[in-house]
């Protein structure tokens, strides 16, 4: 097998093969007027951003405070913000989806030709799971877990920068494929045969493999991380029951990446032997089978969808009982209710394709076990509504998000356990009845989680509330606006209209399609509402600024230090007695220690990780364009660059007492003149 | 108040849900299978609506109530456990799922696509005097080829089978995976290559149905349908014997022109078959000095060509352990692989009854 890898390296041994691979110029977009226009948007707004950037002279910052930083809350950050740039991407993708079944009909063929649309959908689900959701989960456990179980950063700072920059790595191949090159044209989970060297013969799946494998690495790093740094670095007195019901659900969540990512590495791994050296795992006639590469990739992506509810579910927790100003309601259930998912969540891989001629038996097993998942759902539902029940809430956007989190989520779990009983999946599957419902419940649960989630930690992240009025529009926007895309598709689902279509026959089926696109642009105006709220936000940062670093009256120990906090989070290690540990210790008199400073152990910077993840990506486009001598060379400087980083001594640094003794009595004259 | 906005929106669905009704074939099918599919839909979102109504009316009746504003509600900020909520709320959605979960383990044997019909319709059983018609149905890249191994005849994106007889549907692929699905008759099954699925379903009125594949399968997937016709016996005969004086006849050579990846085929019969044609498409040897699927692996007993097997396939070799299945593990039993030798005949998915 590998001779055929070692045969194409030497058919290339003509020098500019060798140097350029595969790449020609035939692979810039320059006959296909929507992508060269893009391109060109991007380019002039990426030249507008650097000149902008060295105007001000922000590289230094950038570099230095950011870049190269180990502090966990700008590592979050920094994934926030890519999770968001990433998002209006693959909200682009949305709305061409939209728009193309619109108007594609009878002998109207859209504007998108199928070659286009297929990389169209397969691009939007990818980036959506990959570079959105991901990130911005990430980012919030980053930013979160340290401040909620009282420590100074997590447990391996560096890993930290290293694992955003190899995600960032995989983001920059993405967004290449869009101009040099193509995508996948298989869908986001690129089942073979179709993902297989005979029918995908160009870089498109290669794209698609090496950016995923590349942002793989970051986010099992980034899983052992944070499970190391909930297991070893919870501040003293903080037992397992006493921990945030949101750093539970990371807990699981983590606990989920480690151990299903390596699968979805061992596919794509595979899946790459196949299309690169002429392994036949996945062959149904030479030995293999495609079915194979269905399980695998399933046994990984259901964890997947849980990897991304689960905290979620701890953000409107913390949200639901913050802005109730009461209690959880069943904490221990809660917890209980979190683990049994964990675990259910390998049980139940099967029902993503009981089409495929599985035994009734198997298929049974695993409908009944994705059945038995809504019991600790709908328990955590309750234990929402019970939160809510004799408290006083107040409806700050987080709390409008929360709200209409638990009234479309219920909804879009009832129609998965619909989806459960495999007979009616028979007719449902690969439906826009079944493209309804995921969206219904990653819509309406991660992605209302998240947006609730930055709502309710921004202040915390940088020192001001975010704007309400404008939060408002963008909750109303995206509500009514994902009724409007959603509901039609159900309905079409029932109609009988299976997925990924670029053009449809019966016109009786267009106004649903039109009502659909009418939805996503209203989702568009949510977005629009967001990033106006941002701006406006950061205009009116004087007013709307938060001192006591308890904007909310919060339970958990985020609340406790200052907002923004200081690099080293708390300049005492709190102790924890109860649940709801600041709560607790607000009402417990608590007094604020203000002498007595020492200096504080801190890791430092380095750039080691920015340079490993550009060498990753430079390494993962050699691979996808067969350049066999730049991959050599990336490869052995990837090597170089990390053997050369364990020789870095310096590591870690301390802050002098003086300088914490300056920020905490900055802190004390801030509170005292608030009061 | 935003809130009631909500549950007016809510209100509001199924009455789009009926609006479509006159459409949604899903909900008006009028083959027995998609029928009972239908009906076990409705009662599994009956059966969840019963907990899913309350949960969202209390969601908005708390948020509405113990809003801040209102001070004639009780606050109690440290209640947050009760023994006997914790009970309700687990044991509710419990009794759910087991009600649901006995629903799907009895539907799922009984509608498994494997499994020989028993019935023609709710008043109707299958008789044993009924012989089921068997058709075999590839997937090209991006078109559907049809085999009537009875009646000797082929067709493309065109299928027709009379009203009330059982259809034993066999599926292949030639290339990648497609999903065969006519949502009036019977729920899908994937076509896959070098693998047989298999489908029974009857259609119960004559009419002419959408067919398409459900399952992406690259740029020319959207133009990838054909029409169902159901007809009366007498209607089909007819059929059949249009087809049969067809010019064209259906070769190695003639098929592998086919399977050249073509879109929106216009409909075509063939009035004669090579009769190995579809166990060597499933076998991936059409093609001269291609050598067949199942004796790839080179166990020396199975060493001949499919040509000189001279049999049906799925009859050419017996006494396979089904525990060789690379999927056995996994209950895979009722599937074929092409490069597994097959008992004779298939077995059937374990735990469903004959």
């Amino acid at each position: 097998m590998f001779q055929v890898l070692v045969q194409k390296m030497f058919d290339h041994l003509d020098p500019v093969k060798l140097i350029f691979g595969r790449l020609t110029w035939e692979a810039l977009p320059l006959h296909v007027p929507i992508v060269l226009g893009t391109m060109i948007a991007v380019m002039l707004g990426g030249l507008a951003l650097v000149a902008v950037i060295t105007y001000n002279r922000l590289w230094g910052y950038l570099w230095h405070e950011w870049f190269t930083s180990i502090d966990h809350k700008k590592i979050g950050i920094m994934y926030i913000v890519l999770g968001l740039v990433m998002l209006l991407r693959g909200f682009s993708d949305a709305i061409m989806m939209r728009a193309q079944q619109a108007m594609s009909f009878g002998a109207n063929n859209g504007f998108l030709p199928p070659e286009h649309y297929d990389q169209v959908f397969t691009a939007h689900g990818v980036i959506m799971i990959f570079f959105v959701a991901m990130p911005l989960i990430t980012g919030i456990m980053n930013f979160v877990i340290p401040l909620q179980i009282g420590a100074r950063d997590v447990a391996f700072p560096f890993l930290n920068n290293f694992s955003f920059w190899m995600t960032a790595a995989g983001t920059v191949l993405v967004m290449l494929s869009l101009f040099v090159g193509e995508f996948a044209r298989t869908g986001w989970l690129a089942y073979p045969p179709l993902s297989g060297i005979a029918a995908s013969p160009d870089v498109g799946v290669d794209y698609y493999i090496w950016s995923l494998q590349i942002a793989g690495v970051g986010t099992l790093l980034s899983g052992i991380n944070l499970l190391v740094t909930i297991i070893k670095m919870r501040a003293p007195g903080m037992s397992l029951m006493k921990m945030p019901m949101f750093v539970w659900t990371a807990l699981c969540t983590n606990v989920l990446i480690v151990a299903a990512f390596p699968v979805l590495t061992a596919v794509l791994a595979l899946l790459s032997l196949d299309r690169y050296v002429g392994t036949n795992f996945f062959t149904t006639t030479l030995g293999g089978n495609a079915m194979m590469y269905v399980n695998l990739i399933w046994i990984w992506g259901h964890p997947e969808v849980y990897i991304l509810i689960l905290p979620a579910f701890g953000i409107f927790s913390e949200v639901t009982s913050t802005f109730s100003r009461k209690r959880l309601f069943g904490y221990t259930s809660m917890v209980y209710a979190t683990i049994v998912i964990t675990v259910l969540a390998y049980l139940v891989w099967l029902h993503h394709f009981f089409t495929m001629g599985s035994g009734a038996s198997v298929n049974s097993f695993f409908g009944i076990t994705t059945m038995i998942i809504s019991i600790p759902t709908g328990a955590k539902i309750f234990n929402w509504l019970f939160t809510m029940y004799r408290g006083r809430i107040t409806f700050s956007v987080p709390m409008l998000w929360t709200i209409g989190f638990m009234v479309t989520f219920t909804i879009g779990g009832m129609t998965g356990v619909l989806l459960a009983v495999p007979p009616a999946d028979f007719v449902l599957h690969n439906s826009l009845f079944l493209i309804a419902h995921f969206h219904n419940v990653i819509i309406g649960g991660v992605l209302f989680g998240l947006f609730a989630g930055i709502n309710y930690w921004f202040p915390k992240a940088f020192g001001f509330k975010l704007d309400e009025f404008w939060g408002k529009c963008s909750f109303w926007f995206w509500i009514t606006g994902f009724y409007f895309a959603f509901m039609p598709l159900y309905v079409l689902g029932l109609m009988g209209v299976t997925r990924r279509l670029s053009h449809f026959d019966d016109p009786s089926l267009q106004i649903w399609f039109e009502i659909a696109a009418f939805g996503a642009f209203l989702v568009l105006l949510g977005i629009v509402s967001m990033l106006i709220q941002f701006y406006v936000s950061f205009r009116r940062r004087e007013q709307l600024r938060d001192v006591t670093g308890d904007p909310w009256d919060g339970r958990t120990l985020e609340w406790a230090t200052s907002s923004p906090p200081p690099s080293y989070n708390f300049a005492f290690t709190p102790l924890v007695h109860e649940v709801d540990a600041w709560w607790q210790m607000k009402h417990a008199g608590y007094k604020r220690p203000t002498e007595g400073f020492i200096a504080i152990h801190m890791p430092k910077n380095t750039a080691a990780g920015i340079f490993l993840g550009g060498l990753s990506a430079l390494f993962g486009f050699a691979m996808i364009w067969h350049m066999w001598a730049l991959m050599i060379v990336s490869f052995v400087a990837l090597l170089a660059v990390a053997i050369g980083h364990t020789f870095n001594y310096k590591r870690d640094f301390h802050i002098p007492a003086d300088e914490v003794v300056r920020t905490e009595a900055a802190r004390t004259t801030l509170l005292a003149n608030h009061v | 108040m935003p809130l009631k906005k909500y549950l007016r929106g809510l209100l509001l669905l199924p009455a789009l849900a009926l609006l479509a009704g006159c459409h949604a074939v899903l909900l008006h099918p009028e083959g027995d299978i998609a029928l009972q599919q239908r009906d076990l839909i409705i009662i599994s979102l009956g059966l969840m609506l019963l907990i899913v109504v309350p949960v969202i009316a209390l969601t908005l009746v708390f948020a509405w109530r113990y809003r801040a504003k209102n001070k004639d509600a009780s606050y109690d900020p440290e209640w947050h456990h009760s023994t006997m909520l914790e009970l309700v709320v687990w044991s509710a959605p419990l009794l759910i799922i087991i009600a649901l979960g006995a629903l799907t383990w009895v539907s799922t044997h009984k509608l498994d696509p494997f499994r020989s019909l028993d019935r023609i319709s709710a008043s109707k059983p299958v008789t044993t005097d009924v012989k089921p018609l068997t058709v075999e149905v590839v997937a090209l890249d991006w078109k559907w080829l049809f085999f009537y191994p009875e009646q000797g005849i082929a067709t493309v994106n065109e299928l027709a089978a009379p009203v009330d007889r059982p259809i034993q549907f066999k599926i292949t692929a030639s290339t990648v995976m497609n999903s065969f699905f006519i949502p009036s008759l019977a729920g899908q099954i994937y076509a896959m290559p070098g693998m047989e699925t298999k489908l029974s379903a009857v259609i119960n009125k004559a009419g002419v149905y959408d067919g398409f594949s459900a399952n992406f399968s690259g740029d020319g997937f959207s133009g990838m349908h054909f029409k169902f016709h159901g007809m009366s016996e007498q209607d089909f005969d007819a059929w059949v014997a249009k087809a049969q004086k067809s010019a064209d006849s259906l070769d190695r050579d003639t098929y592998l022109r086919l399977a050249e990846p073509s879109e929106r085929e216009p409909v075509h019969f063939y009035s004669s078959v090579d009769p190995r044609l579809y166990d060597a498409i499933m076998m991936n040897c059409v093609a001269p000095g291609q050598s067949c699927a199942d004796n790839m692996m080179g166990e020396p007993s199975h060493g001949k060509t499919l040509e000189a097997a001279g049999e049906h396939a799925t009859a050419a070799h017996s006494g396979s352990d089904s525990s060789d299945d690379a999927m056995a593990g996994m209950d895979m039993s009722s599937m074929h692989t092409a490069n597994e030798p097959k008992s004779s005949p298939a077995p059937a998915p374990a735990g469903s009854p004959r």
